[in-house]
């Protein structure tokens, strides 16, 4: 008898494969034909829209039959149909909290194995060894909701390596995570690969953070097929040079161990190292089919890398555009706050006390661990939450015409004060714009196009001054083409453009962004923070604005000269 | 959310017996309306109530909804229930009749005899231990009580999303309008929000294997003792002497059928 739920490294085979949503008209994946060795590891590329995450779910079995959608080709996980082999592959998906399940952190972990039917004494075994593989050393009756982002990723990889599966499957695992997280997720996973050997497919357009552990990169082409597929050296023009090149870590004693183990080459890849030539030639939109030489040299095709990073890879060596410094030395302070203790929640303090003050023409970026109080005291900069102690003051020209919260206090005094939280909703409108972390909080319409005009119809401006508004947004920040889309249908990159655009149709003076460029792909990265500069240097009557910016990106920063200040440190 | 802990004899049973044992006092107490019966049960439930392991403030706290609904639901069928018997108040609407407040006393210490228990065995189950306890001893189907389990941790994230949506809305400009209508456009996000969760949820579950095919295993286990028996007979035996006073004194009132 075979031993319960745990499955050797296994290959992964894709036929002309494709799959088409039921609720979509588009093919969300399509003409994806790759051979995937047992025990490779392998980092999938891909701008977006050109379906990883589709192929990812579809190696893990999660995709559903065929209520759910329509599948062409062939996609086989060690021999059988990817369907049927849930459990042999176990996927992590981005969101840290969608990702926990239970209650309990060592009933999370168990909850593979007991859907596998791993009997109860191994489960237990499992569940510590998997924990000691992630370096998660928490009790097992500790509150899943107490973890850190950093610490439910490393739960939610230790769930997957408890059910021992032979193909690991991460989806972007670190793009919610400070920069601490990301490097816990990734030795985490290097640790879990070691010890099972098991085949690992990670999508991360941070090419970087995966780097020392990957030895094959494949790129999706945008309108279906593979772009390219090879070395990282040959796809990125990367690896030879770098600390730990790709043929030093054969030597890696995990590694060694799992040749003994499965008995097979640990990396067909590299003697392979050629690019997917014959496929880019059938494919659809892969671009500029004089990209490269498809000849099976081990250097990257000179174009290739660019082509990449046109596509939203963060190639290492190819950094984003970046733009020119601050035209002019900061204005004037348009809020400043002494003695600020903030809180999410009244009673709770979460950071302080704090000194700030946000100054017309520059980027205040404040940066901290997870957890540090960032996004609070942003929150309440914004005038969005009351601070438990001390005052957020807003400038005399700031401050001009803002009119109360409450009718009472209007008829008390003529004006609403100084601090923002006490003005209405609307005043806050044209003087401090916020942006989410998360976009989907703040979608109120739709469309795109009614999302736009949300702000400008609750200032009661005449519709053709909302159309003109709307209409010049939507070709500044290049949503044009989505205008009648409705707004969750959008990529995440799209629904930051929105929301940005969305805050900027009431023209504020100050705007808080929190995490803007959290998990973008390059080129969407680059596009935010052009425009954010150009709001800091100012681009119309109001001159130049004062930005927040709550972020862990500290290349965002350095970017837009950002004057950093440290929460929680 | 979360449970209140609770230490003593009662509140270390399984989750399963305790909620058994307060469906047992519950229903056949629900088929009469009469004071003697409740007041039979309260008075056999003391020994309950003090061994469910609860401190003085948490058992005041957590049954507090109960000592508001209880006299509210009082006065109402004292002003408004049937009226016979005596008159001895009539204005507008109002008759208090002696009928009426026998109802109401009768009512008052039904809300009681049928709540206290609930509330005192349910506030020491942990949700996952009912779960485990449901799959393996009452055998409900594991897609269905842990599908249910991972839904009601989803509950804190919402209310997250809640405070996010509030805040989100104020910034956008639309939050002056009336409380009732603000309120209703962040219910109408929230549950868009809810179902996206939900969903990824699902896909989270699934790649873990749930609904894989073959038996499922419990990685803790859940048995009935003899002492969760105790507990079972225990509250078996308090409604049936409750019900058999009620029917030797002739006070018994069946809901239907009168």
């Amino acid at each position: 008898m075979p031993a319960p739920a745990a499955s050797s490294p296994a290959a992964v085979n894709a036929s002309g494969w494709g799959w088409r949503y039921a609720t979509r008209e588009a093919w969300a994946a399509r003409d994806v034909t790759l051979r995937i060795e047992p025990g490779e590891r392998v980092l999938l590329l891909g701008a977006s829209g050109s379906g990883k995450s589709t192929l990812l779910q579809g190696i893990a079995g999660v995709l559903g039959g065929a209520d759910e959608g329509e599948q062409e080709g062939t996609l086989r996980v060690g021999g059988d149909p990817a369907v049927a082999t849930r459990g042999t592959s176990g996927l992590v998906l981005q969101d840290p909290d969608s990702q926990t399940i239970l209650a309990r952190v060592g009933d999370d972990v168990a909850f593979g194995c007991e859907n596998l039917g791993v009997p109860r004494e191994e489960i237990w075994q499992r569940v510590h060894a998997a924990l000691d593989a992630v370096g998660l050393d928490v009790p097992l009756d500790r509150s899943t909701s107490a973890l850190s982002g950093g610490q439910k990723q490393r739960l939610a990889l230790a769930g997957v390596l408890a059910m021992r599966p032979g193909v690991v499957l991460l989806d972007e695992p670190t793009a919610n995570l400070d920069p601490a997280g990301v490097a816990e997720v990734r030795d985490a996973v290097g640790r879990g690969l070691d010890a099972t050997g098991a085949t690992f497919i990670v999508i991360e357009h941070r090419v970087d953070v995966w780097m020392p552990l990957v030895d094959r990169v494949i790129a999706l082409a945008p309108g279906g097929g593979v772009l390219a597929d090879g070395s990282p050296r040959a796809v990125l023009g990367v690896g030879a040079g770098s600390p730990q090149p790709a043929t030093s870590r054969h030597a890696v004693p995990g590694r060694d161990a799992r040749t003994h183990t499965d008995g097979t080459s640990p990396h067909p890849a590299s003697a392979r190292g050629v690019w997917a030539g014959e496929q880019r030639v059938g494919s659809r939109g892969a671009g500029d089919p004089t990209a490269g030489d498809p000849s099976g040299s081990d250097a990257a095709a000179p174009d290739l890398p660019h082509q990449l990073a046109a596509a939203g890879v963060w190639v290492p060596g190819i950094a984003p555009r970046i733009p020119q410094p601050p035209a002019a030395a900061p204005g004037d302070a348009l809020l400043a706050a002494q003695g600020l203790v903030v809180a999410r929640t009244a009673g709770t303090p979460v950071a302080g006390p704090l000194d700030v003050e946000a100054r017309a023409g520059e980027v205040l970026g404040i940066v901290g661990p997870n957890g540090a109080g960032k996004s609070t005291l942003g929150l309440t900069l914004a005038g969005l939450l009351r601070p438990e102690a001390g005052q957020v003051v807003a400038s005399d020209a700031l401050a001009e015409g803002a009119v109360a919260r409450r009718r009472r206090h209007r008829r008390r005094h003529a004006a609403a004060g100084s601090d923002p939280v006490g003005w209405s909703s609307r005043s806050l409108l044209t003087r401090i714009g916020t942006v989410f972390q998360d976009p989907e909080h703040q979608l109120l319409a739709r469309t795109v196009r009614e999302e736009l005009a949300v702000g400008p119809r609750a200032l009661g401006l005449p519709e053709g001054e909302v159309a003109a508004r709307v209409d010049e947004l939507l070709e500044r920040l290049r949503l044009a083409r989505l205008a009648e889309a409705n707004p969750y249908t959008l990529s995440g990159g799209e629904k930051r453009r929105l929301t940005v655009a969305a805050t900027l149709a009431t023209r504020p003076l100050v705007m808080v962004l929190d995490e803007p460029t959290f998990g973008q792909d390059a080129v969407t990265w680059a596009e935010l923070v052009a425009i954010i500069a150009g709001l800091r240097d100012g681009i119309d009557e109001r001159g130049p604005l004062a930005i927040v910016a709550i972020t862990h990106d500290e290349a965002v920063l350095d970017a837009l000269h950002a004057r950093r200040f440290e929460v929680g440190a | 959310m979360s449970p209140d802990v609770g230490r003593g004899p009662v509140a270390q049973r399984n989750a399963v017996a305790k909620l058994g044992a307060a469906l047992l006092i519950a229903l056949p107490l629900v088929v009469t309306i009469d004071p003697v019966s409740a007041l039979v049960a309260l008075l056999l439930e003391i020994p309950l109530l003090l061994s469910a392991g609860l401190s003085a403030r948490q058992f005041w706290l957590r049954t507090l909804p109960l000592w508001i609904a209880a006299p509210a639901s009082a006065v109402t069928i004292a002003l408004y229930g049937a009226a016979s018997g005596e008159v001895y108040v009539e204005w507008l609407f109002v008759r208090v009749s002696e009928g009426s407040l026998l109802l109401a006393a009768a009512t008052f210490l039904r809300v009681l005899a049928i709540g206290l228990p609930a509330v005192v065995l349910f506030v020491t189950v942990d949700p996952t231990d009912l779960a485990d306890g449901l799959g393996q001893i009452v055998r409900l189907p594991a897609r269905f009580v842990l599908g249910a389990l991972a839904g009601m941790r989803m509950l804190g994230l919402l209310a997250d999303d809640w405070r996010a949506l509030s805040l989100a809305r104020r910034a956008r400009g639309v939050a002056d309008a009336g409380r009732l209508r603000r309120a209703f456009g962040t219910a109408f996000a929230l549950f868009v929000l809810a179902i996206r969760r939900g969903s990824s949820l699902a896909t989270a579950m699934e790649a873990r294997a749930f609904g894989a095919p073959g038996a499922r295993t419990w990685a803790r286990e859940s048995r009935l003792t003899a002492a969760d028996g105790i507990l079972l007979l225990s509250g078996a035996a308090i409604s049936a002497t409750a019900l058999a006073v009620s029917i030797a004194v002739g006070a018994f009132t069946p809901v239907l059928g009168r």
